[in-house]
């Protein structure tokens, strides 16, 4: 051993550390920053018990985010912890999929985000349901269970929005418009995705799991008679962030930069 | 027996689960964490520590800290090291509640778990319930509304 690895790490594939890394976090960050984005309708959102609503999903996020920030950490072993993860990064250090960085916009906006990605982190999550890497396929179990709410609620909206004509459709499909480039982001291939299959953390590529995600939303925009998003490269899906992600990024640092030692 | 033994009564997990049952969940302060079936492992190691692992209700939970202290505070009794940690090891679900536990929500004017078709107002008893919001004061709570009594409650969400 010519570096000291974390008990946790060592139980992995070391070729497959790298990319395990990588995997770890951009989900973390995708939860990170939809979490944050969504808190935003705390105290605004457009009827009680959505406000109640985007809080709680908004609370699952980061909590999920945290939970795997932690397994990063332990999985690191190098001293970081979540906070330090979470916050101590600039913003084009951040892996969140392009996706996330459209900001809530208005509530059809936020339907439309939260839909595309909550289908999208389903069936990510759906390949890891069996992942080789203990801790993590545990976490995973956990968190499938909430997210279940998660894509019934975006999705009981999605349809209510698209059935009414008028402004909501309108809104709707405008907001799914913009959002479409970026709709499969959340599936741009990991550098070291091929190590994961072969170390069986992943079931499958991200390419097989995006198909898998167009098969489970197409019935559903068919239904609706919405285009489907296009599939596209997804260069950079991960790694270009825009203005918009640079704002936000200035918010949820705000009081670690602040008060340097703060916690989550 | 009547032997007469001098040295201290043996702490093994019973004891260890029956000091645990007196810690209450602090939102629901009627039901205790063991009936809540969020304590996964009350062990004492041959070193005679006690060690305790909790699961979180919901991953994001955030009173699962204030359980931990908690649960740590009423420990402290038995003057051993004492360690309690979160784990993922198996998911909590909402079976994991104990039928003194599902009585105990009941009578504290929380539905216990149950599919949406199979939800009961926990005042009337009455089948007429509607759901307003999936989500509700708490990660692990909806909103439903009774429509014999008229009476709005929250319900455990199955998970």
């Amino acid at each position: 051993m010519t570096t000291t690895r974390s008990a946790l790490a060592a139980s992995i594939d070391p070729a497959a550390e790298t990319a395990l890394d990588e995997l770890l976090l951009s989900m973390a960050d995708d939860e990170f920053v939809i979490g944050f984005s969504d808190s935003e309708w705390t105290g605004i959102a457009p009827i009680l018990e959505e406000d109640i609503a985007m809080s709680s999903l908004a609370q699952d996020e980061l909590g999920h985010a945290r939970a795997i920030y932690e397994l990063l950490a332990e999985v690191r072993g190098d001293g970081q912890t979540a906070d330090t993860i979470a916050y101590d990064r600039e913003p084009a250090e951040y892996r969140h999929a392009r996706l996330l960085d459209h900001g809530r916009g208005d509530w059809a906006m936020t339907i439309a985000r939260r839909y595309l990605y909550d289908t999208a982190d389903g069936s990510r999550l759906e390949g890891l349901a069996t992942s080789s890497f203990a801790p993590l396929r545990e976490l995973v179990d956990k968190i499938r269970r909430e997210e279940r709410y998660h894509v019934m609620h975006a999705t009981t909206w999605l349809e209510r929005l698209a059935r009414y004509p008028g402004e909501p459709r309108d809104r709707i499909t405008a907001s799914l418009d913009e959002l479409a480039p970026d709709a499969a982001t959340v599936f741009t291939p990991l550098d070291g995705e091929a190590l994961l299959v072969e170390a069986g953390v992943l079931a499958e590529p991200m390419a097989a799991l995006e198909a898998r995600w167009r098969a489970t939303i197409t019935p559903v925009f068919v239904g609706l008679d919405l285009p489907m998003p296009p599939a596209g490269p997804l260069d950079g899906g991960r790694t270009t962030h825009g203005e918009q992600f640079g704002w936000l990024w200035g918010e949820f640092t705000s009081v670690r930069r602040s008060d340097p030692g703060a916690i989550w | 027996m009547s032997t007469i033994n001098t040295v201290a009564p043996v702490l093994d997990e019973s004891a260890v689960r029956a000091a645990l049952s007196e810690v209450t969940d602090p939102e629901i302060p009627t039901i205790s964490i063991v009936d809540l079936g969020i304590v996964h492992r009350a062990d004492v190691g041959p070193d005679g520590a006690i060690r305790v692992e909790l699961l979180p209700t919901f991953v994001g939970c955030p009173a699962i800290e204030l359980i931990r202290s908690a649960v740590s505070d009423r420990l402290q009794s038995f003057g051993r090291p004492v360690e309690v940690s979160v784990s993922f090891e198996i998911p909590w679900t909402s079976d994991r509640i104990s039928p003194e536990g599902r009585e105990r929500l009941r009578r504290s004017g929380f539905a216990p778990p149950a599919d949406i078709g199979a939800v009961r107002c926990p005042y009337c008893d009455s089948a007429r319930v509607a759901m307003d919001s999936i989500f509700g004061p708490t990660l692990c709570r909806s909103l439903f509304y009774c429509r014999e009594c008229r009476q709005p409650f929250e319900a455990f969400k199955p998970i």
